[in-house]
């Protein structure tokens, strides 16, 4: 219960952090609009039970931290991998499809894996079934990396799940 | 002349920013499925997308418009695997058939032969 309170008061906050940026307009009146609109939004929000862990994981807030600029990283690699695929006059793509084993026991950890794998260019996720997860990679090196199990190591160290 | 070494990276990063634009653009016409050309279009929504708003905020400064365009950044981060997932899913799961490596050399061949 008191999990709920801390998420919810931290949903409001974050809403509350995006409408001072969006609006602009910093009147009395219009900010207690802002803060009654944050409010129904999170009362709203509490009557369909969506406030839990999984639809506002704070508690990920600082093992993100490391997590995204290593992402980034791969991100910016894949990019340049691909440009110059698609740059040279042969166009060398393998694709392939394949299945990687999402070690992440719950959902949220298999999302982000999933997502992770779709940010970087060069890979999709096509399908999430049973703990694995389908997966279109432009090249077979590319599907090979994936096969090396590094972004899962670490989306599941992100995740808390390792052991 | 801070202001014009900023100068110099921003344009650099709306430069390189519109480079992958035109080259994913490319791509999309150049790969033979739809699911190669998925991988062609990722490419602007994360490198083309994410220099030119970098570039952006370079130019706005440490303004209420940087923040926004901060925010469009973090927005697009999450929101971009979802629909590329949608469409991948969608495309897999009404029978589109992605053309895979073994595929693409029995082409080659038909079309040398």
């Amino acid at each position: 219960m008191g999990n709920r309170i801390v998420h919810s008061v931290s949903l409001g906050a974050v809403l509350f952090a995006v409408w001072l940026v969006l609006s602009g307009h910093y009147t009395f009146l219009i900010t207690t609009l802002g803060v009654l609109s944050c409010a129904l939004v999170v009362s709203i929000m509490q009557r369909m039970d969506l406030i839990d862990h999984e639809g506002h994981p704070i508690h990920l807030t600082w093992r993100a931290v490391t997590y995204i600029p290593w992402l980034i990283i791969e991100i910016i690699k894949a990019n340049i991998d691909v440009l110059k695929r698609i740059l040279s006059p042969s166009l060398p793509a393998t694709p392939t499809l394949l299945r990687v084993k999402a070690s992440q026991t719950s959902d949220l950890g298999q999302v982000i894996y999933a997502n992770s794998i779709t940010l970087t260019p060069g890979t999709i996720s096509v399908d999430v079934a049973n703990g694995e997860i389908l997966v279109h990679a432009l090249t077979r090196s590319g599907a090979e990396d994936l096969m090396g199990g590094e972004m899962d190591r670490r989306v599941t160290k992100m995740v808390g799940e390792d052991k | 002349m801070s202001g014009t070494i900023i100068d110099i990276l921003s344009w650099a990063l709306i430069l390189l920013g519109a480079f992958s634009l035109i080259t994913g653009a490319v791509g999309v016409l150049r790969f033979p499925d739809v699911y190669t050309r998925m991988h062609a279009a990722s490419i602007t929504d994360t490198l083309g997308a994410g220099s030119i708003i970098l570039g952006l905020i370079l130019q706005a400064g440490l303004t209420l418009v940087a923040a926004k365009l901060f925010l469009i950044l973090v927005f697009i981060f999450f929101t971009s695997p979802a629909s590329s997932f949608a469409l991948a899913h969608a495309a897999l799961s009404s029978g589109v058939e992605p053309i895979l490596d073994a595929d693409l050399r029995d082409d080659d061949k038909e079309s040398s032969s």
